[in-house]
């Protein structure tokens, strides 16, 4: 039996369940005179910094060392575009950290932090992208994908809507925040633990700061308590902040957040504000589309630019739109720095142009379904092509999900249900809605679409793999595991996947844009196959066999002439061994195909797309706004799933994350810019109460993805967007409460939001009908 | 003085010198038992779940409750087990086995479900699985059925169970305790001091020596305060072992509940005896948080978000209110007289609810909130309403917060319905009155104009479940 495709539990399950798991701030107890750190957060959105005194902090018992610009021996930057200085001179967002104060214990360490005497020169703040829109305070280029000419197009229309939407953004709210332990090793030399989603950039930024050769330090991640893009970039200020402190003192440092300091100090995903302009004709095939997007991408550049990217590659969605013009910003506010955030842009993309489907229908009295279906790639008759010129590869696989899942899900009988319950109950409300998912996979940054992997097989036959992906609970050294099982030939136990550390595997890219199976993988089965062709020629000898008639599996080896004849993996590693044969091998992978002329946003910036289609059901009850998923039924498209159980849950977590973003989680700033659901009480993430009563989850079958390893496909990020499905369906049940006419929803849709959604729709329909 | 010494995971432990204020969870973690989490310190996120012993019949049951709100003096001579003491050696415990089938992604709200669930798992007489248990752990990465799916395959303990078989015998009953770690611990020059007086008596002594102490019952609101925004009280006095504030009566003229009561406490022994508690228990926080929190630091706080005053004032509750002097009964519609200001003297605290009988025949708890489960109200109300044979509004009462600096009753609209019928004409009016009787403000929880628009809609929502109409 195959171990790629067998469902198992997470590589970790065990040691999760009870609660073995070692995390990042896991470790420090284990380190005698470990220091805390604390930091200083500056009191102003925009501020320049007069005087900072650290001389009293000193006076508390047990401060240690504060740490200032002064103590930089490197670079003062914690980024790779020289706009984020650890130590800033100008304050640039509300909690902004100073200097941070290094302690024998975290409440001296706290203590000290709040004598660190500083005066600031306030400045003025802009706080919101309509401000930054009117100061025209931006960041990087504009970007620009067009197809066709959008104005002639528009002019040429039947129908012409007009229209805007902001999105509010989201805190990643990983379970486990930041943290970081640096500590110098047997050597002398920086080994620095840091729950990373990149270690070769926290490496190189650690490097950057301390002004060391990258050699010099080394960064491991055991494992993270959920990432989502949160540590993609974001991780590397704090384990600058430790090495610096072990660097200084030559004791291992600390350094983690409280939710409180991680959510004021850390980015989360872009609000974003669009404006479109749609012509289509009467029977709603969308024949244009301008579009113009703002994301507020707060006080630094990070990762904004490549999320706005995929935010415009992202609004087209499932549908083919001949004539498109999408322009994006980067607006630069007083804020945290926003970051990338699972679906990285992708989603709010896809969120306008969903928007913008719904209205076209509802302005012409159709279906929204309806609607959506006619304007598929691959059901209009033009050849489909995105409008970054990019074939959409399978195209047939959108309806062909939409339907089975129409089908399946007993679509058409549940809207005639529907119908009913909402013309016997005034003041309760269902309703239901269709939305189609297509998401392109590959970094549009086409260097990071690389990877590597080591692979080392000792004389017992047992393996360890090293790879430059990072576990966030995604299940990548699942997948990983039984990938390496599988091209050795060996039980899944024989496997170990090693934490990651970039000594072992140097260069690797961030573990994101749902890339972490399809290129550590094609990584480490390149490795893996590279060992068994060497162990095939051993085998070959002994079996009198070709090598390629020898077959490996489950920890056997035989060859198709006598399968009877077997001889045990350990036994033929021995044999090997004493023949000098080389037991160990690197891995490599490098995406085929892509190219991309990031100026003119032209070419194939990704290998694949994946696929998906969701059904939503509400019940919506008209006094408060409020609601409850009733059901939800999901067909996705993974490819040959590596690891079911594992796919399935990022089939499913996915959808509850990006329901939690589109309805509950509502993310605000107070007026002096300051972060005002800054904890778990105040910021509400999904919990048992919005698990649907029903929850359909399947993943398409017979979907072989070639040219992924085994057939697979991504799936950290596109399910996320199956959950504008409920988005629609609060739409489509706020409707009912009116006569039909359209329907402005803000997002995220809290109740609040919806109940004024109901009471705009009351109104037209007064003025309207009676 | 300087030491207490608990049970954890069946060992006894011995711990000297720690600030008073610290929790159980940092503790945990500072000696290496880092199964447990910190999430959120504030007890929202449940990551951080431990196991406590409590008292139960000629037994003991345990209880789930948040280890980053539960202060270490508080636990000596209690038991505790954590995620590390569930599994025997190598074999994983039922529910541990149960979540190994997609339950964990990241892992790390794993140990506090595990803890949750485990809970649930020994609950006496228990009928399948309350997923209530669950109702104040957080996952971000499962979106929870692979969890479900879990406690729902879940069976029952064996006879060999070790902790079931220590649930046959009783809790060990906590001891008074002066704990006062020598100066050097505090930044003052006065140690920290930490009483869990075991009588009124007892606690009166202490307070006529520390007028000023921090009266702290179940933690909820307090430690949270300590975890959050570093409060410290150089005097703590622990009130959960006091037998006084432990009443639960049902007499021909009230129910009362003691104001030490936990609120899981009041829920099992009420047994739905009270409609309108019966609903609004589940919306009050989590099961983990229910567990420690009191209706009579609920009050005392005098929050005006505080889930129990809308509900209690609907019920018409008072208040029994005792100091070294003696006792007091008040109203509590006259027992909030600001901004979290009560009528509560210095040295005087609640020792009961009481709830008078005959309630009211018709009544409902709303809450609105961004998410129905473990959450804060934007705005809440109780409303309670006797109507006469001729459909007369003949008592009206009701309670609401979110709309005003303290839990207020909606006099004026009560005022105006009393004594008409009880129709759309009048509730057409009672709207007007109610939308202007009160001027709520605007937060991110909500809106004025939404709170606003809410009193009115939910007295409309009571309105048409009073008419049978499905709503």
């Amino acid at each position: 039996m195959k171990v790629v495709g067998r469902a198992i539990p997470h590589e970790s399950a065990r040691e999760h369940v009870t609660g073995r798991a070692l995390y990042t701030d896991d470790l420090w107890p284990r380190y005698p005179g470990v220091l805390h750190a604390w930091p200083v957060q500056a009191p102003h959105a925009h501020a320049r910094i007069l005087r900072l005194e650290v001389g009293p902090a000193y006076r508390v018992p047990g401060v240690v060392r504060v740490l200032t610009a002064s103590d930089v021996p490197g670079l003062n930057d914690s980024g790779l575009k020289g706009d984020e200085p650890l130590f800033p001179a100008e304050v640039m967002y509300f909690g902004q950290a100073v200097s941070w104060v290094l302690a024998e214990t975290e409440e001296a360490a706290r203590l000290g932090a709040a004598q660190v005497a500083v005066e600031y020169e306030p400045l003025p703040a802009i706080l919101s992208i309509q401000e930054a829109i009117r100061q025209e305070s931006f960041q990087g280029a504009m970007l620009h994908a067009r197809r066709g000419d959008v104005e002639r197009a528009l002019q040429e229309s039947a129908r012409v809507l007009e229209g805007e939407l902001e999105l509010g953004g989201q805190e990643h709210f990983y379970l486990e925040t930041q943290a970081s332990l640096a500590l110098l090793d047997e050597a002398g030399h920086l080994l620095v633990h840091s729950s990373t989603q990149h270690p070769s950039e926290t490496q190189e930024i650690v490097a950057q700061v301390l002004g060391l050769p990258r050699s010099q330090v080394t960064v491991q991640c055991i494992r993270m308590g959920g990432g989502f893009g949160g540590k993609e970039v974001q991780a590397n200020p704090y384990a600058a902040v430790a090495a610096l402190g072990a660097y200084l003192t030559r004791r291992p440092v600390r350094v983690r957040l409280n939710r409180l300091q991680d959510i004021t100090l850390t980015g989360k995903r872009h609000p974003f504000y669009a404006r479109f302009k749609v012509g289509f004709s009467q029977d709603g095939l969308v024949n244009a589309l301008q579009m113009e997007l703002y994301s507020d991408g707060g006080w630094s550049q990070d990762l904004s630019e490549p999320v706005l990217a995929r935010a415009v590659c992202h609004a087209d969605n499932a549908y083919y739109i001949p004539h498109m013009d999408v322009k994006g910003r980067v607006c630069k506010t007083h804020k945290t720095s926003q970051t990338a955030f699972r679906g990285f842009g992708g989603p709010q993309g896809m969120v306008f142009i969903e928007e913008v489907m719904d209205r076209v229908a509802r302005s012409l009295g159709l279906p929204p379904e309806v609607v959506r279906e006619r304007n598929f790639y691959g059901v209009r008759p033009e050849s489909p092509t995105t409008h970054y010129g990019q074939e959409v590869k399978d195209a047939e696989r959108i309806k062909l999900i939409w339907d089975e899942l129409k089908a399946s899900a007993d679509l058409e009988p549940r809207r005639e249900e529907i119908r009913r319950f909402n013309a016997q109950n005034p003041h309760r409300k269902r309703g239901l809605a269709i939305t189609p998912v297509k998401f392109g996979i590959s970094f549009n940054f086409t260097p990071y679409n690389q990877a590597g992997a080591l692979v080392l097989v000792y004389q017992d036959g047992s393996v360890q793999v090293n790879h430059g992906g990072t576990e966030m609970g995604q299940g990548l050294h699942t997948k990983i595991q039984q990938i390496a099982a599988e091209a050795l030939g060996v039980p899944l136990e024989a496997i170990r996947v090693m934490p990651t550390r970039t000594d072992k595997v140097p260069n690797t890219s961030a573990t994101a844009a749902s890339t972490g199976a399809d290129l550590n993988g094609g990584a480490v089965r390149d490795a893996c196959e590279k060992i068994k062709a060497r162990l095939a020629a051993v085998a070959a000898q002994k079996l009198l066999v070709h090598p390629a008639d020898v077959v490996f599996e489950e920890g056997w080896v035989w060859s198709l002439w006598k399968p009877e004849e077997r001889l045990r993996f350990a036994e033929v590693v021995k044999a090997a061994y004493a023949q000098r044969v080389q037991l160990f091998a690197d891995g490599f992978y490098r995406t085929p195909g892509l190219h991309w002329d990031k100026t003119r946003m032209w070419g194939k910036p990704f290998h694949y797309f994946a696929f998906g289609a969701a059904v939503s059901e509400v019940e919506v009850d008209g006094f408060t706004g409020q609601y409850s998923l009733r059901r939800v039924d999901i067909l996705h498209d993974v490819g040959d799933s590596l690891s079911p159980l594992v796919d399935l849950g990022q089939v499913e977590g996915g959808f509850i994350q990006g329901l939690g973003w589109l309805t509950l989680e509502d993310l605000r700033w107070d007026a002096r810019g300051q972060v005002a659901t800054r904890s778990a009480s105040t910021y509400k993430l999904p919990s048992f109460s919005e698990l649907p009563e029903v929850f359909n989850v399947r993943l398409l079958p017979r979907s072989t993805e070639p040219g992924v390893v085994y057939g697979s496909k991504a799936v950290g990020e596109p399910p996320l967007m199956l959950a504008i499905s409920v988005r629609e369906a609060l739409r489509d049940a706020v409707a009912a409460f009116g006569r039909g006419s359209m329907v402005e929803l803000a997002s995220p849709a809290t109740p609040e939001a919806v109940y004024w959604a109901i009471e705009r729709v009351r109104e037209k329909a007064l003025v309207s009908g009676d | 003085m300087g030491e207490i010494s608990f049970r954890l995971n069946g060992q006894t432990v011995r711990v000297a010198d720690a600030d008073p204020h610290t929790t159980l969870l940092s503790w945990l973690r500072q000696q290496g038992l880092t199964g447990s989490k910190e999430g959120c310190a504030e007890g929202e996120c449940g990551a951080c779940a431990v196991l406590l012993l409590r008292p139960d019949g000629s037994g003991s049951r345990l209880e789930a409750v948040n280890g980053c709100l539960l202060l270490l003096p508080s636990l000596a001579g209690q038991e505790v087990w954590t995620v590390e003491g569930l599994a025997q050696g190598r074999a994983l415990h039922p529910v541990q086995e149960a979540m190994l089938q997609g339950g964990s992604q990241c892992g790390y709200c794993t140990p506090g479900f595990v803890v949750s669930m485990a809970a649930e798992y020994y609950r006496k007489n228990r009928e399948g699985f309350d997923l209530e248990a669950l109702s104040g752990n957080l996952c971000r990465c499962t979106g929870y059925r692979p969890i479900r799916d879990a406690a729902f395959a879940l069976g029952r303990p064996s006879q060999t169970d070790p902790l079931a078989q220590r649930l046959a015998l009783p809790a060990q009953a906590p001891e008074s305790l002066e704990y006062s770690p020598p100066v050097g611990a505090a930044p003052a020059s006065e140690p920290w001091r930490f009483y869990r007086p075991v009588s009124l008596k007892e606690l009166f002594q202490t307070l006529a020596q520390h007028p000023t102490a921090k009266l702290v019952a179940g933690g909820t609101d307090w430690v949270v305060e300590v975890n959050q925004r570093a409060a410290r009280a150089g005097v703590q006095v622990d009130l959960s072992q006091i037998p006084e504030l432990q009443t639960l009566a049902w007499t021909d003229a009230y129910v009362e509940i003691g104001a030490g009561v936990t609120l899981s406490e009041a829920e099992r022994w009420l047994e739905g005896r009270i409609p309108l508690l019966a609903g609004w228990f589940p919306l009050f926080a989590s099961r983990l948080i229910r567990n420690r929190a009191t209706l009579g630091g609920n009050l005392a706080t005098a929050s005006p978000i505080g889930d129990s005053p809308p509900v209690l004032l609907a019920l018409g509750a008072s208040l029994v209110l005792v100091s070294a002097k003696g006792e007091r009964v008040v109203a509590l519609e006259h027992f909030f007289t600001g901004y979290r200001q009560t009528l509560l003297q210095p040295g005087e605290l609640i020792k009961a609810v009481r709830i008078p009988l005959p309630l009211l025949p018709e009544s409902r708890f709303y809450k609105v909130s961004k998410r129905p489960m473990d959450d804060i109200s934007t705005v809440a109300m109780g409303v309670a309403l006797s109507r006469s044979r001729a459909g007369l509004v003949e008592a009206i009462r009701i309670g609401l917060g979110g709309v005003a600096a303290t839990p207020v009753r909606a006099y004026q609209t009560e005022a105006f319905l009393l004594g008409k019928p009880w129709d759309e004409s009048s509730l057409r009016k009672a709207v007007q009155v109610i939308k202007a009787e009160f001027q709520p403000i605007d937060d991110h929880r909500g809106s004025a104009a939404y709170r606003t628009a809410m009193l009115g809609s939910l007295l409309w929502k009571f309105y048409s479940e009073t008419q049978g109409v499905m709503a």
